[in-house]
C-alpha cells in the first residue's frame, strides 16, 4: 500500500480541461499583496481603523515564510533618555547620503518607537534589560544605542507575531500560495488583480478599490543575495507595468558581511556586539578608510559601526590591494568574534553561530568567520508619497518594495523594520480611507482579467515551441547585474548590462515551459518570476546609468564625486508603451538638515 | 569520492499520475550542498516540472520539509556529505494529503494554529502611552523556547498521533499555546485551555516525543504537551472541587 496519501483521491482528481475556462472573481474593498511585516501590518491597520472594509491579503507563500522572517539584528525606534528623534532622523539622513525625503524620516522617527511598542503589547519577544525594560543595541551608523532587538532572530519575531496577532481580524480574508500576475487599471485607477492559486492552478481575478503592494525587495536579480527565494521584484514589476514610476532604483545595497557561497547573512548586530573585521594579516583595514580608529571596544557610528555602503566599498579596495583571503568562492575578510566569548554570543547571537556551525562548520566562539559583500537590500522601489500613494489612483505600496524615500542613497542597518511597520500602518490607513471613498470596480476591470487569463494560457500553460532554459536566462541575468552594476559601476559597464538584458528580454520570448499542469506548478511561477525580475533589472540599469555621480551605494568610478548640483533629487523611471524606459526627476525634501559631508569615526 | 550522487524523490502530480512514485535522478556531489540545492539543480538542469516548496535557504523560513530517508528534515539543512554515497529518498512530509511531488497539504494545520488563538489576550489593555509591559528576562526564558517555533510541520510529520487521528491539534499548535500561556502579558490561558480541552487528541499523546526529536529549532512540543496535561488536569480537578471558580 502506498505510503502517501493525495490530496485529491483517485476519482476527484482535477484534469487540465476542469480547471481552465471560468474566471473565478472575488470582491473586496482593499487587496494587499505580500504577507510579510509590511503587508501584515496594513492588513490590521485597516482592520482596526474601518473594520467594516473587506481586506484581503494576496501571498505566494504562507505569511510566516514571507522573508522579514530572516531579518536579524533588529528594529531602530529612539526610547534611551539620552537620545532623541533629531539624532535618529539626523543618522538616517546623513546615512542615506542626504537622498533621504527629510519630512517623511521625521514621521518615521517619530513613529518608529509607538510601533515598537504596539508590537511588544502584541507579544513580540523583545530582548529586555534585568529590570524588564527593553533593551537597545547600537547598530551601524547610529549615534545612540537605539536598536530593539529579540535576540537575532528580530525579524522571525516580529512577523510570527504580526502573523499570529493578524488571525484574530475576521475582516481579513487570506489568499495563501496566490501568485499575482497583474494589476487591473481601467479609467486611470487601480481596480483589484489578477492571481494563480498554485494548489488547484485556477487563474482568479480579485477586484479591490485599492491595493497595497508590500512584496518586498529583488535581490534575486544578483546572483549572491541575502535574498531568499522570492524576491523576485514582483510589486516592483507590477506596478512598473501598470505605468506607475519606481523610485532611486539604482541605490542597492551590499551588506558587507555574507558567508561565501550561501549567501546567509551574518548579521551587524555582530559588530555592534564588538566584531571586528580584519584583513590577511590580521588588521582592522577600515582604519584606512576614513572610519576613524580602532578601539577594543565598540564605538558608535566608527569602524566597523559605520554605514554599510562604506565598508562595502572598504572591501572592494582591500581586494584591489591584495590584503584580502583567497576561499573556494573568491576573496573574503575575516569577521572576528571571538573575544567575545561564548557567554555573549550565545545570548545576544545564537543565530549567528548556529549558522557558523550549520552551514559553514566553524564555530564563532573559537574561529574567524569568512564574509564578503552581499546584495542585501533595495532602497528604491515604488515611488510613494510619505502615506504609501503612488502616483497611480488606488495603489500604494509599503515596505522594502516601496521608495518614500527613508533610506535616501544609503539604509542604515535596523531601520528597515520599523519602516514596515510605520508605512505598513500609514498606507493601510490610506488605502482604507480611499476605499471608503471610491465605488466598486467596474465591468471592464473584469474584462482585463480575462484577458491576462488568455495571455498566461496561451504565453505559458499551451506554450510547447521555446528552447531557452529559465535557469540560463537567470543566471545570465544575474551575471550582467554584479559586472554591470556591482558596488562599483562605470558608464561602460552599465551600457553592457543594459545590452546584455535586452538580448535577454529577447530570449526570454523563446523560454522553455516543460510543466504544462496546474496543480502546484512552480514552473510557471518561475518563469513569471522571471519575467518581473527582467524588467526590474533593466529599471536598475537605465537608472544608474542616468546617474553620473556617485552617493551612497552608487558609485561611478567614471563619476566619483557627489553631484549636488545636478543629483540631489530622486530619478523616476517609467515604462513606455513599447517596452522601453525612460527616466526622470524630482528634487529630494529638505526641511531641516542641508546637504553636508558624512563624516564617520569622529 | 564519486563526484555524483542519486537522488530518488517522489513524483506525483494528479492530472497525470495515479499514485506518487519514486524517479531517479543523479545529480553533482558536491560537499557544501545541500538537500534543497541538488532539488534546485534538478529543477534547473534536468527536470523543470519537479514542485517543491523553499525561500530562505537558512533554516528559518519553515518552507522546505521534506522526508529525506525515512527522517522528517528541512532540506536547507540536509548535507550531501551526510548521506553519501546515497542513493538519497527524498519523499513529501509523512501525515499530510500530498498535492503535487514534494508539497504537502497544510491548511488543516492553518486552521488549527487559529483556533489556538496566538495572540495576547487580555482583560484590559495598558494604553501606549504607558509604555511597555515590564518583562524580565527570567520570565521571558520561561516561554521563548516555544515562541522559537518556525512551522515547518517536522513535529506533525513525525506524530504517530497526528498519523492515526487527524483531529488531534498537534504539536507546533499546542507549543505555540503554551508559547502564550507562559508569557507574562498574556491573560487568555482559560480561552485557550476550553479549545484544547475539546480536542480528545492530546489525551492520546503518549510522549514519545518524536516531535522533540525532528524539531529543528529545539522548540521541545513534547514538553509543552506535558505542561498542558498537568495544566488541565489541575484546572479538571479544580472545576470539580470548586465548581464555583470556573470561569
Amino acid at each position: 500500500m502506498s505510503p502517501y496519501r493525495c490530496r485529491w483521491p483517485l476519482e476527484t482528481q482535477p484534469s487540465a480541461g476542469m480547471l481552465s475556462g471560468m474566471l473565478q472573481v472575488s470582491q473586496h474593498d482593499v487587496v494587499i499583496v505580500g504577507g510579510g511585516g509590511a503587508g501584515l501590518r496594513a492588513a490590521i491597520a485597516i482592520a482596526e481603523h474601518e473594520p467594516r472594509l473587506s481586506v484581503a491579503v494576496v501571498s505566494k507563500v504562507y505569511p510566516m515564510r514571507s522573508h522579514t522572517v530572516s531579518a536579524e539584528g533588529g528594529a531602530a525606534g529612539v526610547i534611551s533618555p539620552d537620545d532623541s528623534l533629531d539624532e535618529h532622523a539626523y543618522d538616517t539622513i546623513s546615512g542615506g547620503d542626504w537622498l533621504c525625503d527629510q519630512a517623511a524620516v521625521e514621521a518615521f522617527v517619530m513613529e518608529a518607537p509607538e510601533e515598537l511598542l504596539r508590537l511588544e503589547h502584541w507579544g513580540c519577544p523583545w530582548s529586555r534589560e534585568p529590570d524588564g525594560r527593553i533593551a537597545v543595541r547600537p547598530f551601524g551608523g547610529m549615534k545612540k544605542k537605539r536598536t530593539w532587538f529579540a535576540a537575532d532572530k528580530t525579524g522571525f519575531h516580529m512577523l510570527h507575531t504580526l502573523f499570529q496577532t493578524s488571525l484574530k481580524y475576521d475582516a481579513v480574508t487570506r489568499y495563501d500560495e496566490s501568485f499575482v500576475t497583474k494589476l487591473l487599471v481601467d479609467d486611470g485607477r487601480v481596480q483589484g488583480l489578477v492571481a494563480i492559486e498554485l494548489m488547484s492552478g485556477k487563474i482568479q481575478a480579485i477586484t479591490a478599490k485599492a491595493v497595497i503592494l508590500c512584496t518586498g525587495g529583488c535581490g534575486r536579480v544578483f546572483p549572491f543575495t541575502t535574498n531568499a527565494n522570492i524576491k523576485n521584484g514582483d510589486g516592483m514589476a507590477l506596478a512598473y507595468r501598470a505605468g506607475a514610476p519606481l523610485k532611486d532604483m539604482e541605490f542597492v545595497q551590499y551588506h558587507p558581511t555574507g558567508l561565501p557561497f550561501t549567501g546567509i547573512l551574518i548579521t551587524e548586530a555582530a559588530r555592534a556586539e564588538g566584531g571586528y573585521l580584519l584583513n590577511k594579516d590580521g588588521y582592522r583595514y577600515l582604519q584606512d578608510y576614513n572610519l576613524g580608529k580602532p578601539e577594543p571596544k565598540p564605538v558608535l557610528r566608527s569602524m566597523e559601526l559605520g554605514p554599510r555602503d562604506r565598508l562595502s566599498q572598504a572591501f572592494v579596495k582591500e581586494v584591489e590591494k591584495g590584503r584580502t583571503v583567497e576561499g573556494p568562492y573568491g576573496p573574503v575578510v575575516h569577521l572576528d568574534l571571538r573575544h567575545l566569548g561564548q557567554k555573549t554570543i550565545d545570548s545576544k547571537l545564537p543565530f549567528v553561530r548556529e549558522l557558523c556551525l550549520k552551514y559553514e562548520n566553524i564555530d564563532p566562539v573559537k574561529a574567524l568567520i569568512p564574509v564578503r559583500p552581499v546584495i542585501h537590500y533595495m532602497m528604491g522601489g515604488v515611488h510613494t508619497d510619505i502615506n504609501g500613494a503612488a502616483p497611480l489612483a488606488g495603489l500604494y505600496a509599503a515596505g522594502e518594495v516601496a521608495c518614500v524615500s527613508i533610506n535616501g542613497a544609503n539604509r542604515l542597518g535596523s531601520n528597515s523594520l520599523p519602516e514596515l511597520l510605520v508605512f505598513g500602518a500609514r498606507a493601510g490607513r490610506a488605502a482604507a480611507q480611499y476605499a471608503a471613498e471610491h465605488k466598486p470596480p467596474g465591468s471592464a476591470a473584469v474584462a482585463q482579467a480575462l484577458d491576462e487569463q488568455t495571455r498566461i494560457e496561451q504565453q505559458f500553460m499551451h506554450a510547447t515551441e521555446g528552447r531557452e532554459r529559465i535557469a540560463v536566462i537567470r543566471e545570465q541575468m544575474q551575471r550582467a547585474m554584479e559586472l554591470g552594476a556591482g558596488i562599483y559601476r562605470t558608464g561602460a559597464s552599465l551600457s553592457e548590462a543594459a545590452n546584455e538584458l535586452r538580448d535577454l528580454q529577447e530570449r526570454f520570448r523563446r523560454v522553455a515551459i516543460e510543466d504544462h499542469s496546474r496543480t502546484f506548478n512552480t514552473e510557471l511561477t518561475a518563469v513569471l518570476e522571471l519575467s518581473f525580475m527582467l524588467d526590474v533589472a533593466e529599471a536598475i540599469v537605465r537608472s544608474a546609468e542616468q546617474r553620473t555621480e556617485s552617493r551612497g551605494a552608487h558609485q561611478r568610478t567614471d563619476f566619483p564625486a557627489r553631484d549636488d548640483e545636478k543629483f540631489l533629487c530622486h530619478s523616476l523611471v517609467f515604462r513606455q508603451p513599447d517596452g522601453t524606459s525612460r527616466v526622470e526627476y524630482s528634487p529630494v525634501t529638505i526641511t531641516r538638515w542641508p546637504p553636508a559631508e558624512r563624516v564617520y569615526g569622529k | 569520492m564519486a563526484d555524483t550522487i542519486t537522488l530518488e524523490v517522489t513524483r506525483y502530480c494528479p492530472e497525470r499520475d495515479s499514485e506518487p512514485t519514486p524517479h531517479r535522478y543523479q545529480v553533482p556531489f558536491r560537499k557544501d550542498w545541500v538537500v534543497l540545492d541538488a532539488l534546485n539543480y534538478i529543477k534547473d538542469s534536468l527536470d523543470g516540472s519537479l514542485s517543491f516548496r523553499w525561500s530562505c535557504r537558512m533554516g528559518i523560513c519553515g518552507s522546505c520539509g521534506m522526508t529525506v530517508n525515512g527522517q522528517p528534515k528541512l532540506t536547507c539543512a540536509a548535507f550531501l556529505g551526510d548521506y553519501a554515497p546515497g542513493p538519497i529518498r527524498v519523499e513529501p512530509l509523512l501525515n499530510f494529503p500530498v498535492v503535487r511531488d514534494l508539497v504537502i497539504e497544510m491548511t488543516d494545520f492553518m486552521a488549527k494554529l487559529a483556533e489556538v488563538k496566538p495572540w495576547v489576550i487580555r482583560r484590559d489593555e495598558k494604553p501606549l502611552s504607558e509604555g511597555e509591559y515590564r518583562q524580565t528576562p527570567e520570565e521571558l526564558d520561561t516561554y521563548k523556547q516555544f515562541s522559537m517555533c518556525i512551522n515547518c510541520m517536522l513535529c506533525y510529520a513525525a506524530c504517530p498521533v497526528y498519523g492515526l487521528d487527524p483531529h488531534f491539534i498537534g504539536p507546533a499548535a499546542i507549543a505555540l499555546a503554551q508559547r502564550y500561556n507562559m508569557d507574562s502579558r498574556d491573560q487568555g490561558a482559560a480561552q485557550r485551555l476550553h479549545v484544547l480541552s475539546q480536542h480528545e487528541g492530546i489525551w492520546g499523546c503518549t510522549f514519545v516525543g518524536e516531535c522533540t526529536k525532528v524539531c529543528p529549532k529545539n522548540v521541545d512540543p513534547a514538553g509543552a504537551i506535558q505542561q498542558y496535561k498537568l495544566t488541565a488536569t489541575k484546572e479538571w480537578f479544580k472545576s470539580l472541587l470548586m465548581p464555583w471558580s470556573a470561569r
